[in-house]
């Protein structure tokens, strides 16, 4: 390690101290081109992943997937079911790997975590007055140490986007801090929900004010706005855990959530982590998709794939 | 001034209502025109389209539908020469124009025929409703080349299915201007789906489909390849329309059998007196 590198290794976890340091250093991150990375974006996408790179990159993604429900009317028996999918999401096919984990609200963290006891697959729960953030701070950490009670091991959080946009990072950093501490164990996801952002310039600074916040996962989005992830604020995302890691040393993950419904896109994911961050990424440990319906078509590639067959929607369960 | 130079048409797909080249970027020569030469993949996009367009399209008034057909006959009344100039018999035009006209009957009234309430012991209503299988694919009949495409597509679409048709290789230049027609009459897109290119490309995967809901063999002239699509149609249990002897006159009355071939019925029991 060289003497710059430890000096601003603790340059950085300073920075937390004060509003003005926050700033700073913030606004003197370089500013993203957001024509280069727009096409950048658009260009990895035209990779042709064929054959046994695709199946292979088809498993990778249903082992990322974080099947998702975040609906007023889920019910017990609807998240069960989620539940039962996401330890055999091919009940046709043993050699089908089960997914990440499965997301869902507080309240139906119990009967999830009834489901899944024993197994790998991650519970993952919304918490910080999900989607809008816009409660007080001390029912947001409640809402966390409820849901981490109840047995979720990852907790998405949702940021301050008021203050954020306000300029308060200090109270957005604060606001992280504090639920880190208050997951425990728990693994913390930090959305930072794009769309509501505006600007690229706004989503590198987002990330990096989560990540020195000590965010292990950096998420797009919510899934409730209009727009929610696109390949361009991806890799904005990405660029700034590369960054991340190569100034602290500290691996923070990716969650792209909301939008992501075909294998196609899916692995236009997986290609641009590739070449953006590399292959320490292609982890379900270190990327995820925040999706529902994306499961079933990586599924019915899969089966297309493995019989020669298209296959039909007929044949996969309903979620 | 330099003489005009005629421009000439490319003949593409009809998927989804639109008109794309094949995505494998292929195309061939009939009769002096470049045609799209269809692959698996466009078969794929095609099922698509035709599985997106049954919802409304069964869900549509038999009324409307009805409409719909007896519209495309007169759009196809109007452009009796360009078929004309591309080599179908006038007479052949006619008939196909009186195909649409026999089948948009038919809309409103096949229901009643092949439907109805039946006698039950006990207190309910019985009744029996024909309704549409879903998506269908066609192999369209070689020949003759514009009354056998009407005489496939139309009753398969009238009672709500949707079609994707492998058109005949041998004469895509009237399947494609009848797609063209179709684009033109109000029907949704995505009704009405036609690949032209090698039957043995396209046909196979979609018998072998599982979101396709049956099956019409009718312009399968090698008796092997049909037998081939009929295993492959067995794995979902497609509802299977045989193909038709060489000498088939399209110019018979048509029957109801390819209509009902494409249909459920569904029975309702219903108490009395509640």
């Amino acid at each position: 390690m060289t003497a710059t590198a430890t000096s601003a290794r603790s340059d950085l976890s300073e920075l937390g101290r004060s509003e003005t340091a926050l700033r700073t250093f913030l606004h003197g991150l370089p500013g993203v081109d957001q024509v280069g990375a727009e096409q950048r974006a658009a260009q990895l996408g035209t990779r042709s992943i064929k054959t046994t790179a695709k199946a292979e990159a088809i498993d990778l993604a249903i082992r990322m997937v974080d099947l998702t429900t975040l609906e007023g009317a889920d019910t017990p028996g609807k998240v069960r079911a989620l539940a039962a999918k996401a330890l055999r999401p091919d009940p046709a096919d043993p050699s089908c790997p089960h997914v990440g984990a499965v997301c869902v609200y507080p309240a139906m963290v119990p009967y999830v975590a009834e489901v899944l006891r024993g197994s790998t697959v991650h519970l993952a729960s919304v918490a910080t007055s999900f989607p809008s953030g816009q409660a007080p701070l001390e029912i947001k950490l409640a809402d966390v140490r409820a849901a981490v009670e109840a047995g979720a091991d990852e907790i998405d959080m949702v940021i301050n986007r008021g203050a954020f946009l306000a300029g308060r990072y200090a109270e957005v950093y604060d606001e992280i801090v504090a639920t880190k501490s208050a997951c425990g164990d728990a693994h913390l996801k930090v959305i930072l929900e794009t769309g509501e952002l505006a600007t690229y310039d706004n989503v590198r600074r987002a990330s990096w004010l989560a990540m020195l916040a000590g965010g292990d996962f950096i998420k797009t989005s919510t899934g409730k706005v209009p727009v929610a992830a696109t390949l361009p604020v991806t890799l904005v995302m990405l660029e700034a855990v590369r960054d991340f890691r190569a100034a602290t040393g500290r691996q923070v993950g990716v969650k792209p959530a909301g939008g992501i419904k075909n294998t196609k896109d899916a692995i236009k994911y997986l290609v641009m982590v590739n070449e953006t961050v590399g292959a320490d990424w292609l982890d379900p440990d270190w990327f995820r998709f925040g999706a529902s319906s994306l499961l079933n078509d990586l599924l019915m590639q899969r089966t297309k794939l493995t019989t020669g067959v298209y296959a039909g929607p007929d044949y996969f369960t309903l979620d | 001034m330099s003489e005009r130079v005629a421009v000439r048409k490319t003949y593409k797909l009809f998927i989804g209502g639109k008109f794309p080249r094949s995505e494998s970027g292929r195309s061939y020569l009939v009769q002096d025109s470049n045609v799209s030469l269809a692959s698996r993949k466009d078969a794929r996009d095609a099922v698509v389209a035709a599985r997106a367009a049954v919802k409304g399209w069964a869900g549509a008034t038999a009324y409307n539908r009805g409409q719909i057909l007896y519209r495309v006959a007169e759009m196809l009344e109007g452009r009796r020469e360009q078929f004309v100039a591309l080599g179908v018999p006038a007479d052949e035009v006619d008939a196909a124009i009186d195909r649409w006209v026999w089948y948009a009957g038919w809309s409103d009234k096949l229901p009643q025929v092949y439907g109805g309430a039946n006698p039950v012991a006990g207190p309910y209503f019985n009744l029996s409703a024909p309704e549409p299988t879903g998506v269908v694919a066609v192999v369209a009949p070689e020949s003759p080349a514009l009354l056998g495409l009407v005489s496939v597509i139309a009753p398969a679409i009238v009672t709500g299915n949707t079609v994707v048709v492998a058109a005949s290789p041998a004469a895509p230049l009237a399947a494609v201007t009848l797609a063209e027609v179709l684009a033109t009459s109000d029907l949704p897109g995505g009704v009405v789906n036609i690949l032209t290119g090698r039957i043995t490309e396209t046909a196979p995967t979609l018998a072998a489909h599982m979101d396709v809901n049956a099956i019409d063999l009718t312009g399968v002239a090698d008796a092997e390849l049909a037998v081939e699509l009929e295993v492959k149609a067995a794995e979902n249990l497609k509802r299977v329309l045989r193909p038709a002897p060489a000498d088939h006159d399209w110019h018979t009355d048509p029957g109801l059998t390819r209509m009902t071939t494409l249909l459920e019925t569904k029975t309702v029991w219903h108490p009395k007196g509640v």
